[in-house]
C-alpha cells in the first residue's frame, strides 16, 4: 500500500516561506496571486493491507516524528 | 559540578561547550554520543549547537528520537538540569522537555551575530547570578530561532516567569513572539535558549558574559 502525507502550517501561524514565494511569483507578473502557503509532502511505502490498520499507523507516524503538531497539521491519502 | 554534553551526528558547539565547561568548573565533561543508551550520573546535561542529522524533516526532530534522548528525558523528569543551546533548545522542543517550536527566522535569513539580551529570571539555577534586568550580548548563529508558541502558552510561560532571557529593544533577531530567547520547563530544571552563552566565556573569544550562567550552575548544582 502507497500513502502520501501532506504536512503543512497550521491555520494562524505565519508562514515566511510562503510569504516569500507570494511575492517572487507577484515580482514575475502573476499579479492574480493571493496568500501562498508551502509545506511538505512525504510518500510512504508500506508492507500493510488493511486500510484500518494502515491509517492508524499512519496517524500514529504523523504525531510522533512527520508533523509538529504545536505548528503543524497533517492530512493522510492512502492509495492501494 | 560533574557535567555531560550530548554529542549527535552534525553537532558543532559540543567542544565550544566542553572547552567553556572544563575552564569553568575545572573538570572535563563527560561526551555523550548520541547512540549511547545511558548518560552517567551527572549534575548538568547540555544539548549543544550545531545541526543535528542535518536538521532533517524539522530541525532537532531526529534528534529528539534518538537512543539518548530517552535518557535524557528520563532524567530532565527526575529533576537533573539540562541546558539546551540554540539547536539542543530545538532538540528539547521536539522532545517535549519544553513548549512551543522554533520555526524558519521571519527574515529567511540565517542570522550570525552579537545581540542585546535582557536577563528577566534570576529565580533559577541558570541564572542566580546575573542581576535581573541586566544586559549581556551573546551571539547567536542559527535559521530556526523563531520561538512560536499559542497566546495561552506565552501568557502561562511569562505568568510563571519561565521567560528567563528575552532579546533587547529592537535586537530580535529571528521574529520570536513577545522577543523571547530563553525559556524554562515547568519544574525550572530545563532551559532552551537559542543565543549561545558558551561561547563568550573568555575575553580572547569577544566577551565573558556568557560566564554567569556557568558560575550560576556551579553554586547551585556543586
Amino acid at each position: 500500500m502507497k500513502a502520501r502525507v501532506f504536512v503543512t502550517l497550521k491555520n494562524g501561524v505565519l508562514d515566511p516561506q510562503g510569504k516569500a514565494i507570494g511575492n517572487a511569483l507577484h515580482g514575475l507578473g502573476f499579479g492574480q496571486v493571493g496568500a501562498v502557503r508551502q509545506g511538505k509532502v512525504i510518500d510512504i511505502e508500506l508492507e500493510e493491507r488493511d486500510h484500518a490498520k494502515a491509517q492508524a499507523s499512519l496517524k500514529d507516524m504523523c504525531e510522533k516524528l512527520l508533523a509538529n503538531t504545536v505548528i503543524e497539521k497533517y492530512e493522510i491519502e492512502l492509495k492501494s | 559540578m560533574k557535567s555531560a554534553v550530548v554529542v549527535f551526528p552534525a553537532s558543532n558547539c559540543d567542544r565550544d561547550a566542553a572547552v567553556a565547561l572544563e575552564h569553568l568548573t575545572g573538570e572535563k565533561p563527560h561526551m555523550a554520543w548520541h547512540a549511547d543508551t545511558d548518560l552517567p550520573d551527572v549534575d548538568l546535561i547540555v544539548l549543544p549547537g550545531g545541526f543535528a542529522y542535518g536538521d532533517y524533516l524539522r530541525c532537532g526532530a531526529m534528534a529528539a528520537q534518538s537512543r539518548i534522548m530517552r535518557d535524557v528525558k528520563k532524567k530532565a523528569d527526575q529533576g537533573v538540569t539540562v541546558l539546551g543551546i540554540c539547536n539542543g533548545f530545538q532538540v528539547l522542543t521536539e522532545t517535549g522537555l519544553l513548549p512551543g517550536a522554533l520555526m524558519r527566522n521571519a527574515q529567511l535569513k540565517f542570522v550570525c551575530k552579537p545581540v542585546g539580551l535582557e536577563v528577566e529570571e534570576t529565580q533559577s539555577v541558570f541564572t542566580r547570578k546575573y542581576d535581573k534586568g541586566q544586559k549581556l550580548s551573546f551571539p547567536v548563529a542559527h535559521g530556526d530561532g523563531n520561538y512560536f508558541a499559542d497566546d495561552e502558552t506565552l501568557d502561562r510561560l511569562e505568568g510563571e516567569g519561565r521567560v528567563v532571557f528575552r532579546y533587547a529593544q529592537g535586537e530580535n533577531p529571528n521574529g520570536s513572539a513577545r522577543n523571547i530567547a530563553g525559556i524554562l520547563s515547568e519544574k525550572r530544571n530545563v532551559l532552551g535558549l537559542m543565543p549561545h552563552p558558551e561561547r563568550v566565556c573568555d575575553p580572547m573569544l569577544g566577551g565573558t558574559d556568557g560566564v554567569g550562567l556557568f558560575q550560576s550552575l556551579i553554586e547551585a548544582l556543586s
